[in-house]
């Protein structure tokens, strides 16, 4: 009968659990996805989400329970058999080789025998179609975070899937694009394919999805409908204890004496495709956060990097710290004006992953504080301070003083922030400080960054996250193409003119090449 | 034939082996494996290749079984680092000591023993030709063998979805699985044929360049095959300039060297490897991070599940 193949859940999830040694990751998790439907996965880094998303993708072979794909029971032996059947994935961890071009990368993930000729036409195309803007013979490397997400959505496109997942798709979106992308999944979910869609921004899984199953450490909480539930009872769920707003930090906002000024900024694109900066004016004061918005890959990496002195600037005066100008002076210097600085690269950049984190506190405190002394580092020190980050921040560690790498991304990050702020600087510099966090580190990161701006600091958020910006930040300012707008308070903002100033019309990244 | 014509024709058989290992060592690498062992391959290769072709009296032969030692000692190595996934440095030397060893014990009998010069191509007409008859249409099978891998190579890797589907599991394995591709297998398939061309390499230098047998006689050659890879930036055309780039040199210096022009020997000899290095780096100069090396090269690999 009609109604029943109607009915039939496109595929099921029976009772599935994975278990690594002592850890159940997954816990006897019942799933069903229709046809046609959005259904919305939440969960804290380490519920068990990826594992359940691996398993179905065929990466994690389930140590228990049973897949039923159309009717039928499955075994997903391997990635390749999960597109056989007709299941496609955006990888939140991108899975992009960085010295392919675009449509090699794009290429190298589809099972067929298309030729790169063939592949490189279809991904203009749909490229052109969902407006997602990407050049084909492009190095991936070259690529900003953004661009690399639209490489994979671009390839799950590709494969004309019957299921679709998608881990955390719009961090890297202005509003337009998250609403662009929006419209899109809508328009493929009424083409009756079904998405799974993983997200941490609870509005917007209100705004796109009509099921959610929720996990908690590994198991399956509830499965609600998000339009019914405020996104603060949806996030108490997940986290298992009512998770708060940030509390503002008090009437300061802004006024003080400049903590950081920057000062016609001008640098030119280190690589090709990059933007350089434009004649950059800034002030950030004691006691105020100012957040910069834009969507990732417009000067933010450089912005961040002549801040912070990764990349110094023509002129001393260019860039000043504490009264002081300092664009020719290098981090450590910069540092001991009380500066902090959190780039956005969680592993590689803030930490050494293959390094304990004593060790890496020991990276940022070196030159100020009293882990060195007299050119040796004193590692019963740098294991304290590693252990009161983790204290005060509440970073969840496996073992005592684990490697970086053995911790989720929401409390590294936390351990990260926490790094810097617990010297109490007087200047703290953050790019993208909760990209791809989990709710609960998010929320602790933020009130940290406010908490900080209430005792007198001053904060300069850069972020992709608009949300972000509207809860914590004093002023916002917006880059787009290297330049940078006035800050404004962000009562003056909407969430439209933010995206139509992120959106604004600039000249292309080779032609300001040219330029400088 | 003159003089000139002599050195010429010595320069591309002292550059062929070269570039036949580098060319397996190249594939290799960009699948994501280091193997350090070409060195101990090819001294298998030649032993082997030699014994096989004077006991069984053909040089077919005497080719087959050097490939085949090759491959098979690419076989243990493959054993090692992918099935047990093991360090691939360590493994990579043992092989190269193992090889020798093994080598030495193999070729002892065969030591004192000559082979007849392989007939090298005669096309009538075009091998007569004045000046460069000799050299484009005199060489060995070899030769045209090693040119023609050069070009199947960089086509392979630049323009086949296999050859795509290898770098992507060399530049990050973790994803490449992720998207389904076959690591390991891909990866054994590729350390077999670095082993074939290793091996290949040493049964030239046994049974064409020499034509007889002595213990240790690849001299280094394996690792400088291993060094052209890394300064050619794992890019075939780049491995075939720097092959013969070495050869040139290695054959000019024993001329300087013999004609007494007033330079330590040592000095000379050093030559080729100064000489090299220069010219690949200069090569690689200015282009940023698109030379990089393969991103997970000689990292073990064990598949999640």
């Amino acid at each position: 009968m009609a109604t029943s193949i109607a009915e039939r859940p496109l595929v099921e999830l029976r009772g599935v659990s994975k278990r690594y040694g002592d850890l159940l990751a997954n816990d006897r998790i019942d799933l069903a996805l229709h046809r046609g439907e959005i259904h919305a996965l939440l969960g804290e880094n380490g519920a068990g989400k990826s594992t359940l998303v691996k398993i179905l993708y065929g990466v994690v072979e389930p140590t228990a329970g049973d897949i039923v794909w159309e009717g039928r029971h499955v075994t997903i032996a391997s990635p390749v058999e999960a597109r056989r059947l007709g299941i496609g994935m955006v990888f939140q961890h991108f899975s992009l080789f960085d010295q392919m071009t675009v449509a090699e990368n794009v290429a190298v993930g589809l099972s067929g025998a298309d030729s790169l000729k063939d592949v490189r036409a279809r991904l203009v195309e749909i490229s052109r179609g969902y407006g997602l803007g990407l050049e084909p013979d492009r190095a991936v490397w070259t690529l900003s975070a953004g661009e690399r997400q639209r490489i994979e959505i671009v390839r799950c496109l590709l494969q004309d899937p019957k299921l679709i997942i998608l881990d955390e798709p719009t961090s890297v979106l202005t509003p337009q694009e998250a609403e662009a992308l929006f419209e899109t999944l809508e328009r493929l979910a009424s083409e009756g394919r079904a998405i799974l869609y993983i997200s941490h921004r609870l509005e917007e899984v209100r705004r796109l999805c009509r099921s959610a199953t929720i996990l908690r450490a590994g198991r399956v909480v509830a499965t609600v409908d998000p339009r019914a539930r405020s996104a603060r009872e949806i996030a108490a769920l997940m986290v298992g204890s009512d998770v708060g707003e940030v509390k503002p930090h008090g009437p300061s906002g802004g006024g003080g004496e400049a903590a950081l000024s920057l000062r016609h900024l001008t640098l030119p694109p280190a690589e090709p495709h990059q933007w350089g900066l434009k004649d950059i004016e800034l002030t950030v004061c004691k006691g105020e956060i100012v957040g910069i918005a834009g969507v990732a890959g417009n000067g933010q990496g450089e912005l961040f990097a002549a801040i912070s002195g990764e990349q110094l600037a023509p002129r001393p005066e260019n860039v000043i710290i504490a009264g002081r100008a300092c664009g020719r002076i290098g981090i450590d210097g910069r540092r001991r004006l009380g500066a902090a600085f959190v780039p956005e690269e969680r592993l590689g950049h803030a930490a050494v992953p293959s390094h304990r984190l004593s060790d890496n506190a020991v990276l940022s405190h070196h030159a100020s504080g009293d882990v060195v002394r007299g050119g040796l580092v004193r590692f019963s020190a740098a294991r304290r301070l590693a252990r009161a980050i983790a204290d005060t921040f509440d970073v969840r560690t496996p073992e005592r003083d684990p490697l970086a790498r053995q911790l989720s991304g929401g409390n590294l990050q936390k351990f990260a922030v926490g790094r810097e702020i617990i010297r109490r600087p007087a200047l703290l510099v953050v790019n993208q400080p909760t990209w791809g966090v989990d709710a609960g580190a998010a929320r602790l990161i933020r009130q940290a960054l406010v908490d900080l701006a209430g005792e007198g600091a001053a904060v300069l958020v850069i972020s992709q996250d608009l949300d972000e910006l509207f809860e914590i930040a004093d002023r916002i300012a917006v880059i787009h193409s290297g330049r940078l707008t006035e800050a404004r308070p962000r009562a003056a903002w909407t969430r439209e003119a933010i995206g139509l100033e992120m959106l604004a019309a600039g000249e292309e990244p080779a032609e300001a090449a040219h330029a400088a | 034939m003159t003089a000139f014509e002599a050195i010429l024709l010595t320069i591309v058989t002292a550059s062929t082996p070269l570039l036949i290992a580098a060319m397996g060592e190249l594939v290799a690498e960009r699948s994501g494996v280091l193997n350090l062992g070409v060195e101990g391959m090819m001294a298998m290769g030649a032993a082997c290749g030699f014994a096989a072709a004077v006991t069984f009296d053909s040089t077919i032969i005497g080719i087959a079984v050097g490939v085949l030692a090759g491959t098979a000692m690419a076989g243990l190595f493959a054993l090692a680092v992918l099935g047990l996934a093991a360090n691939q440095v360590g493994s990579g030397l043992a092989l190269t000591i193992f090889g020798l060893g093994l080598s030495g014990l193999i070729g002892a009998p065969f030591v004192g023993a000559r082979r007849d010069p392989v007939s090298p191509l005669a096309i009538p007409g075009l091998t007569d030709l004045p000046g460069v008859g000799r050299l484009m249409f005199g060489q060995d099978a070899f030769v045209y063998f090693s040119l023609a891998l050069t070009v199947a190579v960089a086509l392979f890797l630049g323009r086949s979805r296999s050859g795509l589907t290898l770098r992507a599991i060399g530049e990050n394995h973790a994803s490449a699985h992720a998207l389904g591709l076959p690591v390991l297998r891909t990866r054994l398939l590729a350390l077999l044929f670095g082993g074939a061309c290793a091996g290949l390499a040493g049964v030239y230098l046994s049974l064409i360049y020499t034509r007889f047998w002595s213990p240790g006689m690849t001299a280094g050659r394996g690792w400088i095959a291993l060094a052209l890879v890394v300064f050619a930036a794992w890019r075939p055309a780049y491995a075939l300039i720097g092959a013969y780039l070495f050869g040139t040199a290695t054959v000019l210096q024993l001329h300087a060297q013999a004609g007494q022009i007033g330079l330590p020997a040592q000095l000379l000899s050093a030559a080729p490897y100064v000489a090299t290095i220069l010219a690949l780096v200069l090569l690689s100069l200015g282009r940023g991070r698109a030379i990089g090396a393969p991103g997970s090269l000689g990292q073990p690999f064990v598949p999640e599940r």
